[in-house]
């Protein structure tokens, strides 16, 4: 694979390739920002891949009180699904198990469009009678009853169906030490980026999948071309000096928002050099022919 | 572009229905039109030229120089623009109103904002009995939009109101409320005798307290909740000062439980 090399770091001439999926977006917030992060972060556990979660769900950005609707400290997801459907549902059960049980919480709609999903419509149930919609201006809310005073959610929140999911940066390095050092500079910079989230643990995958697997029924498996451990055995994509590569997955509401946060991540780990951080960097594709999104790496760095 | 004028020549000599001049029916209308309009509530004939002399100007920002409290129905139906009015207006101002701003400088009389869905009623004076409420035979009062009185209003503001907001920066007289459906009033001043009166669902707010409440409301405590946070921010644009007293913990009662119970009214805490 041709190769230019930025600060001493080889830079694949490949692109990464990615998928329109249905998004929305929530406010969350609560008594403190502790409590809200809580809430945020348990509504996007087991959220990091919809081959096995239903959804892709994380924490875009930490609200201050003026900007959420109640004036407390807050916190903005973003939820991502292959169909409005499970988005839907997804939406639901992790609005209803994780937020609406969390001390102080209140849940907003974070995405302003006019397709709409439901949430308070759908949480309203829980109050058994007792739930009281509030209709202020052109914002309906239901206000539930709960055990400490009142769960308050915006009736509906909206629906994007024009994001997008799977942008990925590949980080190649000499060692587990240095791989990881470079992809958590990679993680910061993208934490900053608005509308974009990495769902995986703390931003990174170690276990990058492909498509299939020799045995049936299995529709995703480890990406041996990427395995440092296989090297010299089948097709192995990884040059001698590499022995460890991790992944940063990035779902964004507008593709120009995937295209800003790979292009931050590339900076910090191209920053960073090749002796405390990445030897190499490349993105994963489906020789562009599954996604319409191609985000070329040599672009991004232009 | 300048407002639309009608300035009154003389006090009238009958009630006047005013409801033909609003933006959505003036648009488009020539000098010579406009002044034929018939406002009669009598069998005498009274046309727009008799009463007031016309400027012409945008017909969205409608304009009455001078009031009366025989200006009826003014702003009625009114969906979009402007109107407002120096002085003093009659009964059913802003009667099902769908959108748009009126503005009265002085007082309105009775069912004011009657059967209202949506837009901002404004009533620098005080308003008259049955704010919002419904003319007999109807069964829903006030359906949307937003209404604030910064003077007192009347009794039984609010009656059979089933969504919007009312805010009275003043006093209300009695049976502020009664038979809500739901919505939201908020009464600055003391509200007199049995507010939320057979009110199925809603929200009353009474800062000052009230002269008497029907013991078919039960207390649940007392209560700093989002709610009320989230109504003075709705608040805020159209009354910062009602808006900065709703932030703090108020005692709330549940009812009226003579019907369904739904229904809830904040008071002071020490009420």
């Amino acid at each position: 694979m041709s190769q230019l090399t930025v600060n001493g770091i080889r830079v694949d001439d490949t692109f990464a390739e990615a998928f329109e999926m249905r998004a929305t977006a929530l406010t969350i917030t609560a008594h403190n920002a502790a409590w809200a992060r809580q809430a945020a972060a348990t509504m996007t556990g087991f959220a990091t891949s919809v081959i096995g979660c239903g959804c892709e769900a994380g924490v875009d950005r930490v609200l201050n009180p003026d900007e959420t609707p109640d004036g407390r400290p807050g916190v903005r997801v973003l939820l991502f699904a292959v169909s409005t459907t499970e988005l839907q549902k997804q939406l639901q059960a992790r609005v209803g198990q994780c937020v609406l049980t969390s001390p102080g919480s209140a849940c907003y709609a974070g995405l302003e469009a006019d397709e709409r999903l439901k949430l308070g419509n759908a949480l309203r149930f829980f109050g058994d009678g007792w739930q009281i919609s509030k209709r202020f201006g052109d914002r309906r809310y239901w206000r539930i009853p709960v055990m400490d005073g009142e769960f308050i959610c915006d009736a509906t929140t909206g629906l994007s169906r024009t994001a997008v999911g799977g942008g990925n940066i590949i980080v190649m390095g000499a060692t587990p030490e240095t791989t990881l050092a470079a992809t958590e500079r990679a993680v910061e910079a993208i934490a900053t980026v608005p509308n974009a989230i990495m769902p995986f643990p703390g931003g990174i995958a170690r276990s990058g999948s492909k498509v299939g697997s020799k045995y049936r029924g299995v529709i995703a498996s480890t990406n041996d071309a990427y395995c440092p451990t296989l090297k010299g055995a089948g097709n192995s994509a990884l040059d001698p000096d590499i022995t460890s590569v991790l992944e940063i997955v990035i779902d964004g509401l507008t593709s120009d928002a995937v295209a800003a946060a790979m292009r931050a991540g590339l900076r910090a780990i191209l920053a960073l050099g090749p002796d405390r951080g990445a030897l190499r960097i490349g993105a994963g594709n489906y020789g562009g022919k599954l996604g319409p999104h191609h985000y070329r790496l040599k672009d991004l760095l232009s | 572009m300048s407002p639309f004028v009608f300035t009154l020549r003389d006090a009238p000599a009958q009630r006047l229905d005013l409801s033909p001049l609003t933006p959505d029916r003036l648009v488009g209308q020539s000098e010579s039109k406009v002044a034929a309009i018939q406002l009669q509530t009598t069998r005498e004939r009274v046309l727009v030229g008799d009463v007031f002399k016309i400027r012409m100007g945008d017909a969205a920002q409608i304009r009455f120089s001078g009031g009366s409290e025989r200006f009826d129905r003014i702003g009625a139906g009114m969906s979009q623009g402007e109107v407002s009015v120096d002085g003093d207006v009659g009964i059913q101002a802003g009667r099902l109103m769908q959108g748009g701003r009126l503005a009265i400088a002085g007082n309105a009389g009775p069912w004011a904002a009657s059967g209202m869905t949506d837009g901002c009623l404004t009533i620098s004076g005080d308003a008259g009995d049955r704010l919002g409420g419904p003319l007999a035979g109807e069964t829903l009062g006030m359906r949307g939009g937003v209404v604030i009185v910064r003077g007192n209003a009347g009794a039984r503001a609010g009656d059979r109101m089933r969504r919007g907001m009312i805010i009275v920066e003043g006093k209300a007289d009695s049976h502020t409320g009664s038979r809500m459906i739901a919505g939201t009033i908020v009464v600055r001043g003391r509200a007199g005798r049995l507010p939320g009166y057979l009110m199925s669902r809603g929200t009353i707010v009474t800062v000052e307290g009230s002269d008497g409440l029907s013991p078919t409301f039960v207390d649940s405590g007392v209560h700093d909740l989002l709610a009320t946070a989230l109504m003075a921010r709705y608040i805020q644009t159209y009354s910062p000062g009602v808006a900065a007293m709703l932030r703090r913990p108020w005692r709330r009662l549940l009812g009226d439980m003579a019907v369904i119970g739904k229904g809830e009214i904040f008071c002071p805490v020490a009420n």
